[in-house]
């Protein structure tokens, strides 16, 4: 089995279901920041049989975890301090979202005006619905 | 400073203290004649919509100010490629309230969120055309003298009528409304519309043909089945003539019951009909210029 080493400071998500690791990268902007990720795929997991996990050794402020909780509010965030979880957050759905996701519906303003922010609202917290703020139309995509 | 985007901006008693402005005017018109002297109504209109258009100009002209504004998006700065930021911040230059109509869904909310004068939503896309909704509740109060504890039948197109979907989720905030659907199974009211209708327990019923409910309805709130909303022409052939209304239906309904529309007319109501005292869809055009006119007053904050 593989082995990826212990995180002295940062964040490890775990619990991501397996195959969303990349999505979770590049909506978190990992790609942009100097430090050092492990993205692990496919990990062996009692509670999921396969889930992925991403080690990221940064401070924890530096992260957007609203978009975390938009993507999947069943994962599971780790404070690692001193090579220890020292705490681990609770993700709750955010009210809002914005340039998350894009607005598909072709009648749409945001559809011409190039320049707006793609914002949806939470709707319906219950049902997880999201609604574009401008159209109201559904957010379809899930991760 | 306020804007209207969607019907469900105003609290019921804003709507009660709308609509007995809106009585007030209809009562004493003259009263109302020289409240908005000077002051400009912008309509930017980037489809065209001669029967909205019209009832706000008549709504401001009634109230003494004047209009500017454009009919399509072909004669405005759009063509050249404006955004609607950049308009409305332009026209806030020239006007003291715009309405808006526009076939982008939100673009009158981008309006508002961009301007320093209020935007009142004339109609955007298939997603809200509260103006129309402001007429269908004034109509209702006015002829009936209150708003709640009665049956409304809704028929047509309930499926992509936008009229339909806003004045159903603006009558649940009032109490004892019953809801009684009349759709072919192709056009029936979403999902979303009837599940919000279960969780609230409001009563509502869904029928295909309109003879059966006529008897119990105190209110039709009729709409055009559009052929090309079918999925074949036999079903379209087989169905059609459920949604017309003539003489023969009425003679099923109520003495008081009321026929409202929203214009415009094809051929779902014969125009034998017309002359029902219980025909209310032309006096129902009328409200829509008093509530106009009640909306511009309240929006610009002018007090008579």
């Amino acid at each position: 089995m593989l082995n990826v080493g212990k995180i002295e400071e940062g964040i490890v998500l775990d619990h991501i279901a397996a195959g969303k690791s990349l999505s979770i990268y590049h909506h978190l902007h990992l790609d942009k920041l100097d430090c050092t990720v492990a993205i692990i795929k496919n990990a062996r997991s009692n509670k999921m049989g396969k889930k992925d996990i991403l080690k990221v050794e940064c401070d924890i402020n530096t992260l957007n975890l609203d978009v975390l909780a938009f993507i999947d509010h069943n994962i599971t965030v780790n404070i690692i301090k001193d090579g220890k979880i020292v705490d681990k957050k609770e993700l709750v759905l955010p009210k809002e979202i914005r340039d998350v996701i894009k607005c598909r519906n072709p009648r749409c303003i945001t559809s011409i005006e190039q320049e707006l922010p793609h914002i949806f609202v939470l709707s319906d917290e219950k049902k997880e619905i999201y609604r574009c703020k401008y159209c109201e139309e559904k957010c379809r995509e899930r991760f | 400073m306020r804007h209207l985007m969607s019907p469900l901006d105003f609290t019921v008693e804003e709507l009660d203290r709308l609509f007995d402005l809106a009585n007030d005017i209809e009562n004493n018109m003259a009263k109302y004649a020289h409240t908005c002297d000077g002051k400009k109504l912008a309509t930017c209109f980037y489809e065209p919509s001669t029967r909205t258009r019209l009832s706000f100009e008549a709504a401001m002209l009634n109230l003494g100010g004047s209009v500017i504004g454009f009919s399509d998006a072909g004669s405005s700065s759009a063509a050249k490629g404006e955004s609607v930021s950049d308009t409305i911040r332009v026209i806030s230059c020239f006007a003291d309230i715009c309405a808006m109509r526009h076939p982008k869904e939100g673009a009158p909310m981008v309006a508002a969120s961009r301007s320093s004068i209020p935007v009142i939503n004339a109609g955007d896309g298939g997603h809200q055309h509260p103006t129309q909704t402001l007429t269908d509740l004034l109509t209702i109060r006015s002829l009936k003298g209150h708003i709640g504890n009665f049956t409304i039948g809704l028929c047509g197109d309930l499926k992509f009528g936008r009229t339909v979907h806003s004045l159903i989720n603006a009558l649940v905030r009032y109490p004892g409304i019953r809801f009684i659907f009349i759709s072919p199974e192709e056009l029936k009211v979403p999902s979303y519309i009837t599940d919000m209708l279960k969780e609230n327990n409001i009563p509502y019923q869904e029928v295909i043909r309109l003879e059966e409910i006529m008897p119990r309805l105190d209110f039709l709130y009729m709409t055009r089945v559009q052929k090309e909303r079918f999925f074949n022409e036999e079903d379209y052939v087989r169905l059609k003539d459920f949604y017309i209304l003539n003489k023969e239906k009425m003679r099923l309904a109520k003495k008081d019951m009321l026929i409202l529309h929203p214009l415009p007319r094809v051929n779902e109501i014969s125009v034998e009909v017309d002359d029902d005292p219980r025909a209310a869809y032309f006096k129902q055009v009328q409200y829509g210029v008093y509530v106009r006119m009640a909306l511009i007053l309240t929006l610009l904050g002018i007090h008579v």
